[in-house]
């Protein structure tokens, strides 16, 4: 994908990544966070949380994955993420993305957002600086 | 808390260095980072790949062994995590030996409904073998009372 293939207010494709607890059992291992909150229902759920967290870290990796998706070969230069309420483990949750801004430099911005689709509630919210591959 | 001027707080702690930590890029760890994050791009999933490299937010998970300085002002009781950025400024590849300093990124106040909340920005700086910046990361605390 090249800049001048893109426009102010393109959405990228959207997701529903994989936030099995399998997965998220997987990932905690390997980002060195292996804790029940994010591994464990009940245990989560006996520290006041809904269930076990999706960790906040892995959510920034689906945002960036879409982005790699959507523009192959592109470079996430900068992505700032907001954690704004829990996303539990095994619920549906869907990955949304939109060009808010098209920059002299040749990087464009992305919002970014992941929602919850049983309750509507945004969980994390994103912007994102991206340069192209062309 | 209400006894802190943050602007003072600011101009003696942002930019202090408090700890520093040397690690080596662990491949295996990379990899399973980028595939349950749902990367598919070879470059983050595929070793093979000539410009295998650490996927977007595979820093954020290297934290120091403190959040700030044993001797950091008491802001608020009770912490939120206020999200975290990543940016690049070079790839990080399997074997790589990094060097990451840990310091104070800011310290500033945001009122809203809830009050009065202080952030304080933990940054974390990685830099090479050759001491050229890979990749910064800034961890957002929130501190109200």
């Amino acid at each position: 994908m090249r800049i001048e293939d893109v426009e102010l207010g393109d959405e990228l494709p959207e997701e529903r990544p994989d936030v099995s607890l399998e997965t998220v059992r997987r990932f905690v291992i390997a980002a060195e966070m292996n804790m029940p909150r994010f591994t464990d229902h009940e245990a989560a759920r006996r520290e006041g949380l809904p269930g076990a967290l999706i960790p906040g870290i892995m959510s920034q990796g689906h945002l960036a994955a879409m982005i790699h998706r959507w523009a192959p070969g592109s470079h996430v230069v900068r992505i700032d993420t907001v954690f704004r309420t829990p996303m539990v483990v095994g619920t549906a949750v869907v990955v949304k993305g939109a060009v808010t801004g098209i920059n002299d430099d040749g990087t464009i911005e992305i919002d970014c957002t992941i929602i919850s689709e049983a309750t509507g509630a945004t969980g994390v919210l994103g912007t994102a600086l991206v340069r192209l591959s062309g | 808390m209400a006894d802190v001027d943050i602007r003072a707080v600011r101009d003696e702690w942002v930019g202090r260095v408090f700890q520093e930590i040397d690690l080596v890029v662990d491949q295996h760890r990379m990899l399973e980072w980028a595939i349950t994050a749902g990367e598919t791009d070879p470059r983050f999933i595929d070793p093979e790949h000539p410009d295998f490299q650490a996927s977007t937010a595979y820093p954020t998970h290297i934290n120091a062994a403190r959040m700030l300085p044993d001797d950091f002002p008491n802001l608020g009781e009770r912490g939120i995590d206020g999200g975290k950025a990543v940016e690049w400024h070079r790839p990080m590849r399997a074997g790589d030996h990094l060097h990451a300093t840990v310091q104070i990124g800011d310290v500033y106040e945001k009122t809203g409904r809830s009050g009065t909340m202080v952030f304080i920005v933990n940054r974390m700086s990685f830099y090479d073998s050759e001491k050229r910046l890979v990749a910064e990361v800034d961890w957002r605390m929130i501190r109200s009372t």
